[in-house]
């Protein structure tokens, strides 16, 4: 068969794809010396900072700057809001001050004089009743889908009442639950921002952002100019998370404040506006009642959900409730709440930890009342999975019950030995996701000297896209890693897709490969004339160019370079989604599973160990592939034991919004965490699909369930704080 | 659980650092706040600004002339005024690690230190363990790939290296213990335990 003008070397022949690399940029990043937007200086740079709302909810009835503008070493203040503006959120930035050093800023930010009319405020999302009597509830849709079809004639919506109660009533085993995760923050720990310097017309933006080959019109628009005349620059970023797709209000505002006074401004938030304004999680609670038959099939699901994504209406989607499974009969109903919060952002794989946390967990309650093993329980529902991918899990189920020791470990829920208040337990869940690579392109340049770029408008998150592409590069050219040059971070280089949807890596991955497959092609004709012989019969490999199986018949990687004269050679690399020939694909699964031990007395939960089995595809970096696991995982601890986003009720402010009140996870909380790279080769045949998202998915409802497997009681909401333990313990008693 | 923040005895954090620090961040504040009075930082008496005032600040073995107003912190000298970034800005105080350096042998948060208050002192930051030769602490986290967006990591590596100075032959447990003053939010932590694992073996390729 004749091989595809773009392929992955066959499993098992590649010299760097597929080996552990160590991270291109690592040392830049362990010694201080990668620049963040947030580091760099142009000489003569000013110092911005922007002062959040301190109401939740009202009405500006002016603004007084008199004072502020007088500080030593306040050069500007700016408005960002205006008189009679109505502010929804605690944090919204409503003014900016710019000035010498931080001291003159923290100064000129004090001396603002505000204005503020307060209005009525609604931060309970958990409360459905509260949300409607203070009509901050809406409908968010719902749908049905039963075995049975309603009788010509019959009201569809009372055929299904009528089912689903005689579907409950028939089931061996019904759960009538309720469960929740509550709103979390991005805290990336760069917060957003940028540093902004003009030169004539011509804009720099060192923004922070996940998009740079999507951000330049977005300044270019407001400030009245062209995209062209815009370079976003951001070679690193420190932390995203889905939170730093835009220029944001307080971009523009850099980049219009930098022109206006002629000085580079640096504008970050500070801790305090960006936890409050700039990226959050929708919540998600659910009532629920859950029909199974004796072996734990689910059999119908009948839910209402709601939350909030704070100033507009939304919350979680319900196209993915019940989570991956989706039993034959089953009705949900969504309702969204608005609330005076800052809007959401999408937040590492949107929806699914939310649900997966809402609906795996009632699935295990079924395995709960039955008195089965909740892994018995999940397998006997996998044909059910909506993404057909039943055997997949299964075998990964295999793989992970393995090397959790499942099946020895496992006790019935609530009846596990105690070692005096201390009880342990098990707790597993499954996701899904896309992940499928974006259209994209890349420019490849060989230099007469041997020197080779591969440029492309790329971010690195934290993945290791350059790490990616330059293995890709160098295993093409068959040269080592160091030999490949990779430029990335600039809006001037070839469009990339922005990180998002676990798309990066996928992406790159197939830009990459086709334009150094193309530039190598066209390469091998000038060595192919040189040496006689028929282009289609060289390859590269260990820095020479040579016919297959003919080593001494070749030249090195130099000398076929010299034949390009004088000027280096450019190849663009493009892909469109829709092209033939895909080195990328989509859609993985994933399977979790924890182990924890749960103080009875204290209520503290502390993790003992972990397993995640993951498929992504053909795997660029396992060592890359499994930090980001290990970060999904630790992610997933986070917000199914420490963080919360806490409101005040009453005047709707977000009090714990520094890093010494917003609790997370430190070294000492994450316990064991076993990683496996699931890799068949039906999957190294897929080529390469994005991992970022779906490891981040799975955790809270596994590690929910091992609470629950435990105890032998709910914690239902999510962080399971100590607090939230000893009630739900307290309420199991007195019930 | 233990409080992660809590000092055990072998953390790279001690209780009474963290009280400096955080009265060195109560000073910045009276500063911020315009208050007349000129607080002296720390124990010493000699009373300075409110201007800049000239101060001789050690770092990384240099000297380096400066003038800056008592109320600014390391941080934004070092930042600022010396474009050494390798300690970030990420907390108000000293709950984040992120702004970690190495005065006298010891760690301390950067920007809860105020400037004036270092001098005499030996400055390290984590731009000295880098350059041609770089730190085997660097190393290992490159090797462990104990990073990820990296905003975290050069104030995880001092810390490190201030731990491991402490304690050479940490165990596993003792490192799960002792190094929880750091935070990081795309989930490193499972390879930075390895990377100190491999720095106290002696296997860190320098």
């Amino acid at each position: 068969m004749a091989k595809a003008k773009y392929n992955w070397p066959a499993r098992g022949t590649a010299s760097i794809i597929g080996k552990q690399q160590d991270r291109v940029d690592g040392l830049a990043k362990a010694t201080g010396a990668a620049k963040y937007s947030y580091d760099i200086n142009p000489a003569n740079v000013l110092l911005a900072r922007a002062l959040g709302c301190p109401l939740a909810h009202c009405n500006i009835k002016g603004m007084d700057f008199t004072a502020a503008e007088k500080v030593p070493g306040v050069v500007k203040v700016a408005a960002m809001k205006k008189k009679g503006d109505e502010i929804r959120w605690q944090g919204d930035p409503l003014v900016v001050v710019v000035g010498t050093c931080e001291g003159a800023v923290a100064e000129g930010l004090k001396a603002i004089k505000l204005d503020l009319e307060p209005l009525p405020v609604f931060v309970t999302d958990e409360d459905l009743d509260a949300a409607e009597k203070a009509g901050r509830s809406g409908g968010g849709g719902g749908n049905t889908q039963l075995e049975n079809e309603a009788p010509e004639g019959e009201d569809e919506a009372k055929f299904a009442d009528k089912e689903i109660e005689r579907l409950l009533k028939e089931s061996a085993a019904v759960v009538d639950g309720y469960y929740g995760i509550d709103v979390i923050t991005h805290m990336c720990l760069e917060p957003h921002g940028s540093t902004c310097e003009w030169n004539g017309k011509q804009l720099t933006a060192h923004l922070s952002t996940q998009n740079v080959s999507g951000t330049a019109s977005q300044y270019a628009g407001p400030l009245e100019i062209t995209a062209d005349e815009v370079t976003i620059h951001c070679d690193y970023i420190g932390g995203g998370f889905g939170s730093k797709f835009q220029v944001d209000t307080w971009g523009v505002v850099a980049a219009q404040l930098a022109k206006d006074i002629g000085r580079p401004v640096k504008l970050m938030l500070d801790r305090d506006v960006e936890l409050k304004t700039a990226g959050c999680r929708p919540s998600g609670y659910i009532k629920v009642r859950v029909g199974a038959d004796k072996d734990g099939v689910v059999k119908v699901w009948d839910s209402h959900h709601w939350g909030t994504n704070g100033s507009t209406p939304g919350g979680i989607d319900q196209g993915v409730i019940p989570y991956v499974f989706n039993p034959a009969n089953r009705r949900r109903k969504r309702t969204t709440i608005v609330t005076n919060a800052s809007p959401t952002r999408a937040w590492r794989a949107p929806n699914h930890p939310q649900a997966c946390a809402m609906s795996q967990t009632a699935y295990d309650d079924i395995a709960a009342k039955l008195g089965l093993d909740s892994y018995d329980v999940f397998l006997r529902n996998l044909p059910s999975v909506s993404n057909k991918k039943a055997e997949l899990y299964a075998e990964e189920m295999k793989v992970a019950a393995k090397l959790m020791d499942w099946k020895a470990k496992w006790h019935a829920h609530g009846k596990g030995p105690a070692k005096g208040s201390v009880v342990s337990g098990l707790g597993m869940a499954i996701h899904t996701w896309g992940g499928g690579g974006q259209a994209g392109g890349c420019l490849v340049r060989i230099h007469p000297d041997g020197g080779v770029e591969v440029s492309m408008g790329s971010q690195d998150l934290g993945t290791g896209t350059r790490t990616v592409i330059n293995m890709i590069a160098a295993e093409t050219f068959g040269l080592p890693v160091e030999a490949v040059t990779v430029n990335i971070g600039s809006s001037k280089y070839p469009r990339a897709s922005a990180s998002g949807g676990s798309v990066t890596v996928a992406g790159v991955s197939e830009a990459t490969r086709r334009g150094t497959q193309d530039s190598l092609r066209k390469l091998c004709e000038l060595v192919g004339k040189k040496l006689d012989v028929d282009p289609a019969t060289l390859v590269a490999q260990k820095g020479r160019i040579f016919v297959e199986g003919k080593a001494d018949k070749g030249v090195s990687w130099k000398e076929a370079c010299s034949l390009l004269g004088m000027t280096p050679q450019e190849v663009k690399g493009e892909f469109q989604r829709a092209d033939e020939n895909h080195l990328s694909s989509s859609q993985v699964g994933g399977v979790q599973m924890a182990e924890v031990e749960v103080d009875k007395d204290t209520g503290i939960i502390r993790m003992k160990k972990f397993v995640a089995v993951q498929d992504m595809g053909l795997i660029i970096n396992p060592r890359g592939a499994t930090s980001q696991i290990y970060g999904a995982v630790i992610m997933g601890i986070a917000a199914a034991l420490f963080e919360q986003r806490i409101m005040d009720p009453t005047s709707g402010a977000f009090l714990n919004a520094e890093i010494a009140d917003y609790k997370l996870p430190r070294l000492g909380d994450i316990g064991e965490i076993v990683v496996e790279l699931y890799e068949p080769d039906s999957e190294y045949e897929r080529g390469v699909v994005g991992l970022g998202e779906p490891p981040a998915i799975s955790p809270c409802a596994a590690i929910s369930n091992a609470v629950c497997n435990a105890l032998g009681v709910r914690v239902p909401v999510l962080p399971m704080i100590p607090s939230r333990v000893l009630d739900a313990l307290k309420k199991a008693r007195t019930a | 659980m233990k409080d992660s923040r809590s000092s055990n005895g072998t953390g790279g954090h001690s209780r009474r650092a963290f009280l400096k620090g955080t009265s060195a961040a109560a000073a910045a504040t009276a500063f911020a706040t315009g208050a007349g009075a000129v607080v002296a930082a720390e124990a010493d008496s000699k009373v300075v600004g409110p201007g800049a005032t000239p101060v001789t600040l050690n770092i990384n073995g240099k000297d380096y002339e400066l003038k800056v107003e008592p109320r600014m912190t390391l941080l934004e000298v070092l930042r600022w005024q010396l474009d050494l970034t390798g300690a970030k800005p990420v907390s108000v105080d000293a709950s984040s690690g992120a702004a970690t350096v190495i005065i006298d042998g010891k760690p301390a948060a950067a920007n809860t230190t105020l400037a004036v208050a270092c001098a005499g002192k030996k400055i390290q930051t984590v731009e000295s363990l880098g350059g041609a030769k770089p730190d085997p602490v660097a190393t290992a986290f490159v090797h462990h790939d104990g990073m990820q967006c990296g905003f975290c990591t050069p104030g995880f590596v001092v810390s490190v290296r201030a731990f491991l100075d402490k304690n050479p032959k940490a165990t596993e447990q003792e490192i799960r213990a002792g190094l929880n003053s750091n935070l990081c939010r795309c989930g490193t932590y499972a390879n930075v335990i390895q990377a100190a694992l491999e720095v106290v073996k002696g296997g860190a390729r320098g």
